[in-house]
């Protein structure tokens, strides 16, 4: 059972800082520019299909850097000629816009790379066991998911706080006409930050695709988890955005380990049913079955009970 | 009076249409055309007349469909013997039932809080409907045979055709329902909640509650659509109500138009024809789809009928002959560049043999068929940038003048 749930509580870790490096940039572009960007996690299938394609031309630590970077000014030029355009229809057609864009880019993946999972591997050189508990391995690559992640997390830390253009980022989010009357080209920045956020998905696609496989649905299921989560931490709550990850990330890795079911709380309280029940479905549900239903149960008692999120400020 | 016309205009097409369409493949189409325009018409009041933008739409069709699919099912064991024909009235029922409920919590809030409880509550749902097995068949859905319903004056419905005439009195009863509802005071309210809250609750009216109202109609016509569905089908499966089904309505009703009543019946005819049509043709019909799709929300923020609309004062002017020759000068060139874009796309998609696209064979390993595609899309592209401005003077000499034409929107 304790090495059950402390490869649990890793696993959870680890996918819990991995949603939280796409959660950080829907945050951030959110409380910029008012779009809660959808096709957030395309960008991110993106980081994984790029690094792919250049691991295999010129290896794979290049891509680590290269990818995002790809991602980074696609990202940019996106908000450039798309979403400043749509800008003018208001809010309910920028998130269409959004929506359109990670419908398109799934299929653009598709063109290129076809419907057929990606044999996109981590490097070869990190292919052993960082260390083993109970009997069980826990990968190195796993490992240094995680440590990219943490410094990921610590350097947007330290940029948007300790920095000059933090600081200017964090005044154009409360005030963008004061920063703009101060000569500060708000336009350029929320560009910058929209490249920046599709960068940081991109990284994320890079560690993630030898991991949860790189295949041309991986961002609708990694997408609807992402949005779960920075409406759970709050709209525009980055403390918010990093609580609501592990949360989901260790929610859920806990509920496959334990493997319990409705049946053991029946037995629990000494009732049974006939097996032909007309609710049978449901006596038989078990946590591991239901752990991808979590976050969205979770979302909607937030959306009712609390529809600010935990740490958020403002309604919608 | 005009309206009546219209309206018996309507009815007398949709007898006819079969008529004109009579091959298996032209009965298949309209009757998934008049399932598409059930649901993107009930979509419509909730984004376009209620101003609530909903990611979760197809869990009422889901639901309405599988609630049909398992009254069918009743008649079909002999348990209840329910006439086919009110079936789509079944799957009506479950819709509002199901939107009553979600709605009572989520119809609170327009907006992105909306938005987001309709992605969570359509998530949860195609997520459960593959662990309630009993009731959503799991992954291999749940069907019924239409047959064993009792004959309906001596029709059994074994023929599409048949079925035809069933959908299409459902959409003729369906579309006029919703265009009266659009006439009631809760109608009117929608629109004043959907572009003021805050102005209809100075008037007294609870914001939340009109949503709801909105909402739950919505739900009961998503319903009926769901119904056909299953009349149509016979089989209904997970993949009817999850988040890919919620996407296709929805760029149903914003390609047709989301301001005018009958831009949704024109984005699920064209859409429907697109799905059903070009994947005959090409592998890329999604891409297509998706860049339209794009395109459209990008410069026609209103959609094709948004388009057409901006017509109306050059006509109501009589200037619209001013507008022939730039439109002529405009189209060839763009048609030239949207068709060798095509071209190239579907050249990269080829590996052997020649590939005959417009009556030229392209070879796709050859040099030369790429640089002739893109340069033939590059002169285009040019001749296009030339005649745009041209066009766009027309434009401001065709439709701003009076005072009263500035109401009708931005030219494209």
């Amino acid at each position: 059972m304790a090495d059950a749930l402390i490869f649990a509580t890793l696993n959870g870790l680890v996918t819990g800082m991995l949603l939280f490096m796409l959660a950080s940039g829907v945050t951030l572009i959110f409380s910029m520019m008012g779009v809660l960007n959808f096709a957030h996690a395309s960008f991110y299938m993106l980081g994984a299909y790029f690094a792919f394609a250049i691991s295999q031309q010129i290896g794979f630590w290049p891509a680590l850097l290269l990818a995002p970077m790809l991602v980074g000014v696609l990202g940019a030029l996106v908000e450039r000629y798309g979403l400043r355009q749509v800008h003018k229809s208001g809010q309910v057609a920028e998130l269409v816009f959004t929506f359109g864009l990670a419908f398109l880019i799934e299929e653009a993946v598709q063109l290129f790379w076809g419907r057929a999972t990606q044999d996109f591997r981590s490097p070869a050189a990190l292919d052993f066991a960082l260390f083993t508990l109970f009997g069980q391995d826990f990968p190195a690559w796993k490992g240094v998911m995680l440590c990219i992640s943490v410094s990921i997390f610590i350097g947007l830390y330290f940029v948007l706080t300790r920095t000059r253009t933090g600081i200017i980022i964090q005044a154009a989010i409360t005030h963008p006409q004061a920063v703009a009357n101060l000569g500060h080209n708000v336009p350029r920045l929320f560009m910058v930050v929209f490249g920046a956020g599709s960068a940081l998905a991109g990284l994320a696609g890079v560690i993630a695709g030898p991991v949860l496989t790189t295949f041309p649905g991986m961002a609708s299921v990694l997408g609807s988890i992402v949005f779960v989560i920075v409406v759970i931490g709050g709209l525009g709550s980055l403390t918010g955005a990093l609580v609501a990850s592990l949360l989901i990330g260790l929610l859920q890795s806990w509920a496959i380990a334990s493997g319990l079911g409705m049946a053991d709380l029946l037995a629990l309280l000494g009732v049974s049913f006939p097996p032909d029940h007309a609710l049978r479905d449901l006596w038989r549900l078990t946590l591991p079955q239901v752990a991808p239903l979590l976050p969205y149960l979770l979302l909607v008692l937030i959306l009712i009970f609390r529809p600010s999120g935990l740490f958020g400020k403002r309604e919608s | 009076m005009r309206a009546l016309v219209l309206w018996a205009g309507f009815a007398l097409v949709l007898m006819v249409l079969p008529l004109i369409f009579d091959s298996v493949l032209g009965v298949s189409i309209l009757n998934q055309m008049a399932i598409a325009i059930v649901f993107a018409l009930s979509y419509n009041l909730l984004l376009g007349q209620g101003g609530m933008l909903s990611f979760g739409h197809a869990v009422y069709f889901g639901l309405g469909g599988f609630l049909a699919v398992h009254a069918m099912l009743l008649t079909e064991t002999q348990t209840l013997a329910i006439p086919l024909v009110l079936i789509p009235l079944a799957g009506g029922l479950c819709g509002l039932c199901a939107a009553l409920f979600i709605g009572s919590f989520s119809t609170g809030r327009a907006g992105t809080v909306f938005a987001m409880i309709s992605l969570g509550v359509g998530e949860l749902l195609a997520a459960s409907s593959l662990i309630l097995v009993s009731f959503f068949g799991g992954e291999s859905g749940v069907s019924a045979d239409r047959t064993f319903a009792p004959p309906f004056f001596g029709v059994d419905f074994s023929q599409d055709v048949q079925v035809y005439f069933l959908a299409a009195a459902w959409l003729f009863v369906s579309v006029l329902g919703m265009y009266l509802f659009t006439r009631t005071p809760a109608g009117r309210l929608a629109n004043a909640v959907r572009d003021n809250p805050e102005r209809a609750r100075f008037l007294g009216y609870s914001a939340g509650r009109v949503r709801f109202i909105s909402f739950a109609v919505a739900g009961f016509f998503a319903g009926i659509a769901g119904g056909l569905f299953a009349v149509n089908y016979e089989i209904l499966t997970a993949g009817n109500l999850n988040a890919a089904s919620s996407g296709q309505v929805l760029l149903m009703a914003y390609i047709g138009g989301l301001g005018v009543f009958i831009g949704p019946i024109l984005g699920a005819v064209l859409l429907t024809l697109i799905n059903s049509l070009l994947n005959h043709y090409t592998t890329l019909w999604m891409l297509y789809l998706g860049l339209v799709f794009v395109l459209t929300v990008m410069f026609l923020p209103r959609g094709l009928t948004g388009l057409l609309m901006l017509h109306r004062v050059p006509w109501q002017q009589g200037r619209l002959g001013l507008l022939v020759r730039p439109y002529t000068l405009t189209a060839i060139p763009g048609a030239v560049l949207v068709l060798s874009l095509i071209g190239l796309l579907e050249l990269s998609q080829r590996e052997t043999g020649p590939f005959v696209y417009l009556g030229i064979p392209f070879a796709p390993g050859s040099a030369v068929s790429w640089l002739a595609l893109l340069a033939v899309a590059v002169i285009a592209f040019v001749a296009l940038r030339r005649t745009l401005p041209g066009l766009r003077a027309a434009w401001a000499e065709a439709s701003a003048q009076s005072p009263r034409s500035m109401h009708e929107g931005d030219a494209p």
